[in-house]
């Protein structure tokens, strides 16, 4: 799938709940099935730092592409993080950096998880924005 | 009067959120304010607006005697000595800031030492520290007992003759338990030591007399009780503020500005530099009305004991939960607890989205969430509009939400 393909479909799933229960149902869901992320990776660097949930987010570059790990103590977070992980995984870093994520906006997550200071949600998407433009400086 | 009468009177009650019935229990962060408040914000923007004590035009004169009749109602409300006693600030934290600046000015010198409570909110830990940093004092902290408690003796024993000031909270804004001030403050009384009360807790939820407590320095937010937001009171004994010198120099709070030297205004003003928050300042008036109505209406009193009860016994029956801040002898209806396997911001989200406002988080009180040994707590807070039913609607939600998570 590419990556305008991957959002829409993350976005025609959202659509199907119309209740915000139910999209946390589904959140929650996504977050408990995410991979898991080793304890010795949890270190200082890698931690975003949000105001109540921490999050971990690390990256590495393979084949020109970037591939996400990542991980909080907030199980609606990591679901948060499933879903950016799975759109932004495997694409390159150009492709990410390039990208205006707004699909987190599309699905409603934004204005109703209060991100500026109650989750690190806009701080995640700087992060990844973030490496991704660094690998992209970094391999031209 | 009837609760559906006192609601009635808040208009933010009735708000719908996520097409539900706003369940606000967040009152220990901000109050809700009834219209009285409101009303009177209004009235004073729309007929009253002047810069208050200069000028003689009628709109002035109208504004200044708003302004000073709110400082003689909050004189009241506490029972203090004297008007000028009552300096207004922006908030509690503003007048933590004042009396660190001003009398650690004065009073603290390298080498002395503050004490401060482990369970302080952020507001009455930071200013002290910034101050210790100024002055190379030492900061000495005060730990609870396993009580939840500050105890007098554990106090006197962090005493010594370097310590110039005391800064504890009347009730934690985490464990909403009432701390035995009488006790403490007579601790340092018999060692000389002055004591500030952080009271942004304790002012809504017990009756407050400055005198029979004989607290040195007494600070609270407006918006907490009923009152505007952005105005704040400092109590201070007049010895004390006297000795102080200014916190802020500007406009109203001189005698006469030359440049071979300034004098000073007496009391209060001394403290209050700048334009004051006039439009704001005088619904201290009816929020304090509203404040004394509410704490001594029968329905309200009957509503909050039950309240507590069943929220009390519901938290420490739940086998998931702990409740930080126990022991209902001293218990306010502030209820900080921690849910195992369910992290405390999910909790706060999917309350939300059943229309109930919780807090959750450090709440401001980071060294207490380290001793504690949690990262982050939830948060519910009554006021005295709250209702039965809604503490029950929030238990039922609890559970729910517990159920989606763990």
């Amino acid at each position: 799938m590419t990556l305008e393909e991957k959002k829409q479909s993350i976005v025609e799933d959202f659509s199907l709940y119309e209740e915000w229960l139910d999209k946390y149902e589904y959140l929650i869901e996504l977050g408990k099935s995410l991979a898991p992320f080793p304890e010795e990776k949890k270190t200082e660097e890698r931690l975003i730092k949000g105001c109540q949930s921490r999050v971990w987010l690390d990256s590495e570059q393979k084949d020109g592409k970037l591939y996400f790990t990542a991980d909080s103590d907030a199980i609606i977070t990591r679901g948060i993080i499933s879903l950016l992980v799975s759109v932004y995984s495997g694409r390159t870093p150009g492709e990410i950096a390039g990208d205006d994520f707004g699909f987190v906006e599309e699905i409603g997550l934004k204005e109703n998880l209060s991100p500026t200071r109650a989750n690190g949600l806009v701080s995640m998407i700087e992060r990844i924005k973030q490496i991704a433009t660094d690998s992209s400086l970094r391999s031209e | 009067m009837s609760l559906p009468l006192i609601r009635a009177d808040f208009p933010a009650l009735g708000t719908q959120v996520y097409g539900k019935a706003l369940v606000y229990l967040d009152n220990a962060a901000t109050a809700q304010r009834p219209s009285s408040v409101i009303a009177c914000q209004k009235a004073l923007a729309e007929a009253s607006n002047a810069n208050i004590h200069r000028a003689v035009h009628r709109l002035a004169v109208e504004a200044t005697d708003a302004y000073e009749r709110a400082r003689d109602r909050v004189k009241s409300f506490l029972n203090a000595a004297a008007r000028e006693e009552i300096v207004f600030t922006s908030g509690a934290t503003q007048a933590v800031n004042l009396v660190a600046f001003s009398y650690g000015q004065v009073f603290v010198n390298e080498g002395d030492e503050i004490v401060v409570s482990v369970a302080e909110h952020h507001s009455n830990i930071v200013p002290w520290q910034m101050l210790c940093e100024r002055k190379k004092a030492r900061l000495k902290v005060l730990d609870i007992r396993e009580d939840g408690l500050l105890h007098p003796e554990d106090l006197e024993k962090l005493l010594s003759s370097r310590t110039k000031i005391v800064a504890i909270s009347h009730i934690s804004n985490v464990l909403g338990l009432v701390n035995p001030l009488a006790e403490l403050i007579s601790v340092c009384h018999r060692k000389g030591v002055p004591v500030l009360i952080d009271g942004a807790q304790g002012i809504v939820h017990a009756p407050v007399d400055v005198q029979a407590l004989d607290c040195d320095f007494y600070v609270f937010s407006g918006h907490k009780i009923y009152a505007a937001t952005g105005t704040g009171v400092l109590y201070g004994k007049r010895r004390w503020l006297e000795a102080m010198p200014p916190y802020m120099g500007g406009g109203e709070m001189i005698e006469t500005v030359k440049f071979s030297g300034t004098t000073y205004a007496p009391l209060p003003m001394k403290f209050e530099a700048g334009t004051q928050n006039f439009n704001a300042v005088p619904a201290w008036v009816p929020a304090l009305d509203c404040a004394l109505r509410l704490r001594e209406d029968e329905a309200v009193k009957k509503e909050q004991a039950s309240i507590l009860a069943f929220v009390y016994a519901k938290l420490t029956e739940d086998k998931r939960i702990t409740l930080y801040g126990k022991g209902l002898e001293h218990k306010v209806p502030v209820f900080s607890f921690a849910v195992k396997g369910a992290h405390h911001e999910d909790l706060a989200l999917i309350l939300d989205k059943m229309g109930i406002a919780v807090r959750s988080g450090q709440m401001c009180a980071e060294p207490l969430m380290d001793r504690l040994g949690v990262t982050g707590l939830l948060r519910a807070s009554f006021a005295p509009y709250n209702t039965l039913e809604e503490a029950e609607y929030f238990v039922i939600c609890l559970d729910k939400a517990i159920e989606m998570l763990v």
